[in-house]
């Protein structure tokens, strides 16, 4: 054979390969429960939007490994923490490429201004694209980073400090929470005739890029073919936006969907006996409580408290509520995450006993109210049903319940008055791994008339979870944690009830996915047979 | 026939009113406020709340809320998404042509089968077939949308896998939308497989928005029909030798037609009400799941924009029906 009929074959076979690649694409269909509200997490707080954009298309500074809390580098190589605890110095990752799309076109690598950008545009009201897409940062806020971020600084191309207006030990898991996703400056700056696109179409760095969105259908990307960490085992990812679980799970079923989320608890039980499904089960970051206002007689008295946790039988509610797909709880802090304390002992289910000890604090004919909340929640599912279970346990001690309920937002507000009537069943889903995003957020001083639902407030407790946020070594915060845990049990503001298990069923197809225990989605490192 | 366009188009007037007057403090009387929605379980701060409600708009008294609002409308302007951020005209029209193809199919399906089988049972009065087609119409008109759209997914899709389960679309093909209706974009892209794909899709979604329809049809022909048999004109024709066809086809049905065309007109309403819960079965992404999504959000832009979107579509339609009317009996349009 010549040179040119060699070349001319090796060319056809060349051009065969790379028009029939379609055909063995890969392509992974994740039916989603809902669209996304933007394409940018920071400014908007719902899992839903962050799965189609932070979770697939964005990077962090740090990130949370991959089905774990544990936090592992990202788009830093490795940092550093001031002795002082106020100046992180962030060492960036080089030759890190955005997305090239049809679109935009990056000509430089990821870079210092990235970050700077990324933060400037949620805490800087100077910032041109800070009002574009309404501009709530509700998880920039909420974290506190207006007045925590003294200022960033950027020490060279690849290297950017952030100096804090106090110590933060839960600073570097906050960056790795979606709000601090980084974006593209370069993007930004080009967009500035029309900067509501940025919002809508994506670039980022992540492990897949942005095709294409149908509002409310679908949403299409493909893998980042330069991705730092290596390209993605599939070619195509496609959410195909599905809201009714029912539907999801004949999708799943009949093989148009690989992945489906919250599946209906009742539907579990089939899904597991068909020979196509995996029904991936893992605990989730979440605790389900009833709080008592402690503010209110007799429910300032924490004997009182602990009579009325020992009247309910948190077996039966696992049973029934969670079809059991849960786990008892006796801390305030679920049992995956660091510095949970083994060696508290839970309040056994006694009813005499109880019984006893109300009327030994002279409580006795108590009516009270137990307020069930109008929606479902994974850590609690079915708060009506939970709160009959209360009822009828609170009235083998002689207690009279009366279950109210408000429309849902009407409920997070009335429920977190300082001077209301009744406990409250609420939970909580983790934000970013640190014991704090619980203890400090929903047990505190500051969070009474908020988001501290029993109005509890301690100055012993408040103390231990200051000191622990304000020191960096973990063996000194575990410390600090778990003795806060032995005091949140004695003074009982809430009866901790459940951590829910998280079921997710895939496609026999599907290898290596792994139940992210936030409640994301990622689709990195996934493979279908 | 100008001048009874011309009344019927300023009667139009004081209707948008009350419909921007209904919308807008409807949804305000819902207890629950689209911040604290947005917020969750996290709660915001009074401070931030405050901040909020100034940037939304909603710390002015309602009535001023409410002029601004029609100020807004009077220069083309229906608000923005609270949630998403968008303008909510780009939305409505983004997603309206799914709605329209969805119940457009549905009601021309009502039609094809619901006249003929009125006008069946009309002339079989009494007989067996009468009784199928009653008796099956009111089965059809009771039938609870929900359970009715799983029940055809869970045979059809599921144990027979004739037809795809949800969405528009195999998500084989990638169609950029140019007219919005997916029958026609499928055809325009040219890709293989994609129209029938489409036609697929839509074939449950169809059957399920277009039963209760096709029943209320079914239903009002007969009893349209069974008044215009008796009538003498209609004897008159018999009596002239006729053909059976002629008889019912022209003579009758003609007459028989009027009311039968405010029902359909009529069933517009039914069909976007319909059209919210066959659309969040199906996955369609349309205005009626839209809507519902946003008033649990209290997305209000959303909720009054969609809403005013609506009912002018609503009164639109009325308008053709009504002057329909005259196409079909010149009787109308002469004492008009």
């Amino acid at each position: 054979m010549s040179l040119n009929k060699t070349l001319m074959a090796g060319a056809a076979i060349a051009a065969l390969a790379l028009f029939s690649s379609p055909t063995f694409a890969k392509t992974l269909v994740y039916c989603s429960e809902g669209s996304p509200e933007s394409f940018t997490p920071s400014l908007h707080t719902s899992g839903t939007t962050f799965d189609a954009s932070s979770r697939n298309v964005y990077n962090r500074l740090v990130e949370f490994k991959r089905g774990s809390t544990e936090i592992v580098p990202g788009l830093a190589e490795r940092w550093e923490i001031s002795e002082d605890g106020k100046e992180y110095t962030f060492f960036l990752r080089k030759g890190v490429k955005f997305h090239s799309t049809s679109f935009f076109k990056p000509t430089r690598d990821f870079n210092a201004d990235d970050v700077i950008f990324t933060f400037d545009r949620q805490g800087n009201p100077e910032n041109p694209y800070h009002m574009v897409s309404g501009g709530t940062y509700e998880y920039f806020n909420s974290m506190q980073m207006p007045s925590l971020i003294e200022k960033m600084e950027k020490v060279d191309d690849y290297t950017v400090k952030f100096v804090l207006s106090r110590p933060e030990a839960p600073m570097i898991a906050n960056l790795a929470m979606d709000f601090a996703s980084i974006h593209s400056a370069e993007y930004a700056d080009s967009l500035l005739d029309n900067k509501n696109q940025f919002d809508q179409k994506p670039v980022g760095t992540g492990p897949f890029q942005f095709v294409g969105y149908q509002k409310d259908a679908i949403i299409r990307y493909s893998a980042h073919p330069d991705y730092w960490a290596g390209k993605a085992a599939i070619d195509t990812l496609v959410f195909a936006i599905t809201p009714d679980a029912s539907v999801r799970y004949q999708k799943l079923a009949a093989g148009e969907c690989h992945i489906m989320p919250y599946p209906n608890p009742a539907d579990v039980a089939a899904m597991k006996s068909d020979p196509n499904i995996t029904v991936m089960q893992q605990e989730g970051l979440n605790i389900g409580y009833l709080a008592y206002n402690t503010q209110m007689p007799p429910f300032d008295n924490p004997k009182v408290r602990k009579a009325l946790n020992a009247a309910i039988n948190k077996q039966a509610i696992v049973d029934a509520v969670f079809q059991s797909a849960g786990k008892l709880a006796k801390n305030p802090i679920p049992p995956t995450m660091w510095s949970y304390n083994k060696a508290v002992v839970d309040d056994v289910y006694d009813p005499e006993a109880a019984k006893a000890a109300l009327a030994a604090e002279g409580v006795t004919d108590l009516k009270m109210k137990v307020w069930a909340m109008p929606v479902q929640r994974p850590y609690n599912p079915n708060a009506r049903r939970m709160a009959e279970i209360v009822q009828a346990d609170f009235a083998k001690v002689g207690v009279e319940v009366e279950i109210v309920s408000y429309e849902w937002g009407e409920y997070l507000k009335r429920s977190s008055d300082v001077k209301r009537d009744g406990a409250v069943l609420l939970g909580w889903t983790g934000d970013n791994g640190d014991p704090d995003n619980f203890l400090g957020v929903l047990l505190t001083c500051d969070g009474v008339g908020g988001s501290n639902r029993s109005n509890w407030c301690n100055a012993e407790f408040d103390e231990i979870i200051l000191k622990a946020k304000m020191t960096s070594d973990v063996a000194e915060r575990t410390k600090l944690y778990e003795q806060a845990q032995v005091l949140f049990k004695e003074q009982a503001p809430w009866a901790t009830i459940a951590h829910s298990l998280v079921n997710e069923p895939v496609s026999v197809k599907v290898e290596n996915y792994k139940i992210d225990p936030f409640g994301g989605h990622y689709f990195y490192g996934v493979d279908i047979k | 026939m100008l001048r009874l366009i011309l009344r019927k188009l300023g009667l139009l007037i004081p209707t948008f009113i009350g419909v921007t007057l209904t919308s807008f403090f409807f949804i305000r009387l819902l207890p629950g406020d689209p911040i604290l929605l947005l917020a969750g379980e996290r709660g915001v701060s009074p401070e931030r709340y405050q901040e909020l409600l100034v940037q939304f708009g909603y710390d002015k008294p309602v009535w001023v809320q409410y002029l601004d609002y029609i100020w807004n409308i009077l220069h083309g302007d229906l608000g923005t998404s609270i949630v998403t951020k968008q303008p909510v005209v780009k939305e409505f029209f983004t997603l309206f042509p799914a709605t329209i193809e969805l119940s457009l199919c549905a009601i021309i399906f009502a039609v094809v089968l619901g006249l003929p089988a009125g006008i069946l049972a009309a002339v079989k009065r009494g007989k067996t077939l009468d009784h199928t087609v009653m008796t099956t119409a009111l089965v059809g008109y009771s039938m609870p949308i929900f359970w009715w759209g799983l029940l055809l997914i869970i045979f059809f899709s599921g144990i027979l896998q004739w037809t795809p389960v949800s969405g528009r679309i195999s998500l084989m093909f990638w169609i950029e939308p140019v007219t919005g209706f997916m029958l026609i974009d499928s055809i325009l892209s040219g890709q293989e497989g994609a129209f029938t794909s489409a036609v697929s899709h839509l074939i449950l979604p169809t059957v399920v928005l277009g039963t209760i329809p096709l029943a209320v049809i079914a239903r009002q022909t007969r009893s349209a029909m069974l008044e215009v048999l008796d009538e003498d004109y209609v004897r008159t024709a018999r009596a002239k030798g006729l053909s059976r066809f002629r008889v019912v086809g022209i003579h009758a049905l003609r007459n028989a037609l009027i009311p039968v065309i405010t029902i359909i007109g009529l069933q517009i309403g039914v069909l976007f009400a319909g059209a919210i819960l066959t659309e969040s079965i199906f996955s369609w992404p349309g205005i009626g799941k839209w809507m519902v999504d946003s008033i649990f959000r209290r997305d209000y832009p959303v909720v009054q924009g969609g809403l005013l979107m609506i009912a002018a579509i609503i009164m639109i339609v009325n308008l053709i029906v009504d002057l329909a009317y005259g196409l079909i009996n010149p009787k109308i349009r002469h004492t008009e």
